[in-house]
């Protein structure tokens, strides 16, 4: 197979323009003859199947949660970036491009990631116009602050919570497609299967989750928005309802899955409390524009953090990275707090986290000021700890937070399965090895409001209106698959829950796939792993009931996944014998530590074909090329 | 680490036609340093060990932002801590030996699916008859065009923060919607972005609100004393007078 990523020729800055006007067109009498199921209803998806119901498409779009509102798009805290250069500090799209692929440790696709930073704008214009209510400046016009990775402002933000305000408008535009008709909602419908005829993307199985039963539906194209597999690790800050269930079963039916290993551990999470621990909270990278990190110098030190006097502080961000200082890269800030607590410089009772300090914030702008712009994140914080962080200093640790891996797409969004388009978290693209802050909204809603548009339009043009019924054979046999696969999880019953395996699962990849890794701990889960996944057929209970709410055989359902999904996520990491990003191979660093990359050897895509139950999978290349930025060892000193 | 043993009664229901009741559970070991719902899987992990039936209750992001957690904790939507949502609040606040009472969010417009699970569709559907500009993506203006001044956003975004768990209706003893209602009708009715289409979303979002069996609202201020945003009344009283507005002016 060979990966073409149908990119398209001439200058950079004009490729997608070039493209948009060499994409076939739907006439807008022919688009209400298509059906699109769409997937998720996120930044992503609730975006795509907002736009393509204005463009008069029949969309079909499908949620676990019980609202549209839900997705956890909503949960993202910092903001979203755009090159409006509205602080007049030198930003441009350029720039930002630029920016994107440096902090993707020149692991992604040059030319999506200069499209990303294109549309970025009309992003912000189009959230404007629906009524997202952005921080402003006094004079009535729009704000910006500054993120990890870059030393411009160009994050917009609307408080603590710009996420939800993003998906909020993302949601209103929805509705109002249900109103007029043109998107159908499905809530509480999760898609367990993806139907394949003549090698098109054709159709969907879905379990309605109230009643159990078992549903399939037909569409032109799927469109799958369904984000990302961080909660492979058990604990992560994804919502406890985050799965990669959707994306394993099109990998299962033919989509190549690419860069599994690429996940991104974010610096700033409220550290572990207890093994009843459920999720990892998240404090907003924002918080490093005027937190310092620091850990006391001396190792085992127990004293508080204010009876530790300035000179015995060891401020490691800003000491060794001085340009940067406390905004380095997510992944660079979580390695070095890693390291201090390897050295046995951590804080807290149990030695994991280290300090987020804001006194000098506070001497320097007053409590007032810093209560503006962070108070609900600090509310945040003191619920969780009991801890008043306007009085001492916050405790972080580093937590499994994205996935920049996810299935393989083209520069159309669309995978190696021809009618499969996949969009936000859920594909590889535009992140490579490390995503920075705030670029995982403008990525979604890129990817909806103006990817998607047009690049559908292309291949249904080319497809034609399919009119695959849903009785056909393809779909009764992918129904089938999925309702044996319900029956057996419930057949099992044996003595461990699901909660007992996926944490177990969860603290395995933590360990050999986690924030550092090296050949004997990846073959110790390549090893491991599939002990486990045969424990689980074998020792899995599940309340017997399938006609009625049932979240552990939902877990169940998503559980199973995870298992096959860890053991390529562990593959692919070994594989890559590279550090890049957010992958740190131990045997690949500089002197001082840092990510050593292997751009002769490593410079590439690694997209996985599955080959069947217990099978190697086969591996493809996609290879990167570099013609406008010149690869350099990343440094923010 | 500080535990201790609580007495839990929670509403157990099989389906929505079912009749449901209170069931009372013992959980011992409980740590001060859990989250409440980290409570109840520590419970339902023992259900499962005893064969028993783990009880169903909503949650998603666990951060008190996605708005799908929906308990009512000694009668009071979301339990004792202000401004925040059931999944924020923490054991530390309950000590040994304490009774604590889990039921459903309870309103005609809210059938229970199962246990402490309900359908709030009725909220979707208010927000698609109106809560929304008319605008399609791609002709956007700039977005620094229109000038809003600080203290407008703000009190925009205050309306906007809602995140649609329905406590205010769990809350009220009219089972109204008002609060959720009134926070989109106020963020589209304070920006200029809503202005077009002021009147007419006002009528049509009341006409839906009332249409699903919601209640009329008659100044309780119970939405607002346990709303995990602490969304203000006064939006009420915004959507009452852009309701009027609109009323006498309608065509």
């Amino acid at each position: 197979m060979t990966l073409d990523s149908k990119t398209p020729d001439g200058p950079l800055a004009e490729k997608w323009d070039k493209h948009k006007f060499d994409l076939k067109l739907v006439n807008p009498a022919n688009k209400r003859k298509y059906t699109v199921i769409v997937v998720g209803t996120g930044l992503a998806g609730g975006a795509a199947a907002a736009s393509l119901g204005e463009m008069g498409y029949n969309v079909l779009n499908f949620c676990i949660q019980d609202s549209a509102r839900r997705a956890h798009s909503i949960a993202a805290q910092g903001g979203i970036n755009a090159a409006k250069n509205y602080p007049n500090d030198g930003d441009s799209i350029w720039r930002l491009f630029y920016d994107t692929v440096k902090g993707g440790d020149y692991r992604s696709r040059e030319a999506n990631v200069y499209r990303l930073a294109q549309v970025s704008n009309n992003i912000i214009d189009q959230c404007v116009a629906q009524g997202v209510p952005f921080a402003r400046e006094y004079g009535g016009l729009l704000d910006n602050r500054s993120f990890g990775g870059a030393q411009v402002s160009r994050t917009f933000y609307a408080r603590g919570q710009t996420g939800q305000q993003l998906l909020l408008g993302a949601y209103s535009s929805l509705m109002r497609q249900v109103e007029t008709g043109k998107v159908k909602m499905f809530p509480r419908y999760e898609m367990l299967d993806l139907v394949v005829k003549d090698g098109h993307a054709k159709g969907i199985v879905t379990r309605n989750l109230v009643t159990g039963e078992i549903k399939s539906f037909a569409g032109d194209a799927v469109v799958l928005a369904t984000g990302g597999y961080g909660n492979v690790f058990y604990l992560s800050t994804n919502a406890k309802n985050s799965n990669a269930t959707a994306a394993w079963r099109c990998h299962k039916r033919g989509a190549l899955f690419a860069n599994p290993c690429y996940t991104q551990i974010h610096p700033t999470c409220i550290p572990v409390s207890g093994d009843y621990q459920s999720k990892l909270t998240l404090m907003s990278e924002s918080l490093r524009n005027d937190g310092r990190v620091w850990v006391p110098k001396k190792k085992g030190d127990t004293r508080k953090p204010n009876e530790i006097p300035e000179d015995e502080r060891d401020y490691y961000l800003e000491r060794r990275y001085p340009s940067f200082g406390n905004l380095v890269p997510r992944d660079v800030a979580s390695r070095n707090a890693k390291n201090a607590c390897d050295e046995g410089k951590g804080v807290g009772d149990t030695g994991l986290a280290v300090y987020l300090d804001f006194a000098n914030a506070i001497e320097r702008m007053g409590e007032d000021t810093v209560r503006d712009k962070y108070g609900n994140l600090f509310d945040m914080y003191e619920r969780i700890t009991g801890e008043n962080p306007y009085k001492v200093p916050m405790r972080i640790f580093p937590a499994v937070h994205y996935t920049m891996g996810g299935l393989w797409v083209d520069y159309n969004l669309m995978s190696n399965v021809p009618g499969l388009f996949v969009l936000g978290e859920a594909n590889f693209s535009d992140h490579g090895a490390n995503r920075l802050g705030a670029s995982a909204l403008m990525q979604g809603l890129a990817d909806g409001y103006f990817v998607i548009p047009y690049t559908l339009g292309d291949y249904l043009a080319n497809a034609g209106v399919s009119g695959t019924a849903i009785d056909s054979v393809e779909f009764q046999d992918a129904e089938e698959e999925v309702n044996a696969q319900i029956d057996k999880l419930l057949s099992i019953n044996g003595k461990k829950t699901v909660t007992d395996f996926s944490r177990q699962l969860g603290l395995n990849l933590w360990n050999n796939v986690g924030m550092a890794r090296n050949e004997k701990g990846l073959n110790t889960a390549l090893k491991e792993i599939p002990e486990l996944k045969t424990e689980f057929w074998s020792e899995l209970k599940v309340p017997n009931d399938k006609a009625s709410l049932n979240k552990n055989l939902e877990f169940a359902t998503r559980v199973a996944d995870y298992f096959e999904l860890a053991e390529l996520m562990a593959r692919d990491a070994l594989e890559r014998t590279e550090s890049c990003g957010g992958h740190f191979r131990e045997e690949s660093q500089t002197e001082e530590g840092e990510a050593l990359r292997d751009d002769e050897n490593f410079s590439h895509v690694t997209a996985w074909e599955y080959t069947g139950e217990g099978k190697a999978p086969n591996l493809h290349k996609e290879s990167l090329e570099f013609k406008n930025v010149k690869l350099t060892q990343r440094s923010y000193k | 680490m500080e535990t201790m043993t609580l007495n839990l009664k929670v509403w157990r229901q099989k389906d929505t036609n079912s009749t449901g009741g209170l069931v009372a559970y013992t959980l011992e070991t409980v740590s001060t340093h859990m989250s409440f719902l980290e409570m109840l899987d520590v419970l339902n992990e023992k259900l499962l060990a005893e064969d028993g039936d783990p009880i169903e209750f909503d949650n998603d992001c666990r951060e008190g932002i996605c708005g799908m957690c929906s308990l009512v904790i000694n009668g009071v939507a979301h339990g004792p801590w202000n401004g925040a949502a059931t999944c924020q609040l923490h054991m530390r606040e309950y000590k040994d030996g304490d009774t604590i009472t889990i039921e459903p969010w309870r309103a005609q417009a809210f059938p229970v699916i199962k246990d402490l699970v309900v359908d709030r569709t009725a909220f979707d559907r208010i927000i698609s008859a109106g809560g929304y500009v008319s605008m399609n993506a791609g002709g956007a203006p700039d977005a620094n065009a229109i000038p809003i001044s600080k203290s407008v956003a703000d009190e925009a975004m205050d309306a906007a923060s809602c995140i649609g768990c329905a406590a205010c209706v769990a809350a009220c003893p009219n089972a109204s919607a008002s609060l959720f209602t009134a926070a989109k009708i106020s963020q589209l009715a304070l920006l200029p972005q809503g202005h077009p289409e002021r009147a007419e979303r006002v009528l049509l979002m009341v006409e839906q609100m009332d249409s699903e069996g919601f209640g009329d609202c008659s100044n309780h201020a119970e939405c607002e004393a346990v709303c995990p945003k602490q969304i203000s009344i006064s939006h009420i009283a915004r959507m009452k007078r852009e309701y009027m507005k609109a009323a006498l002016m309608a065509k």
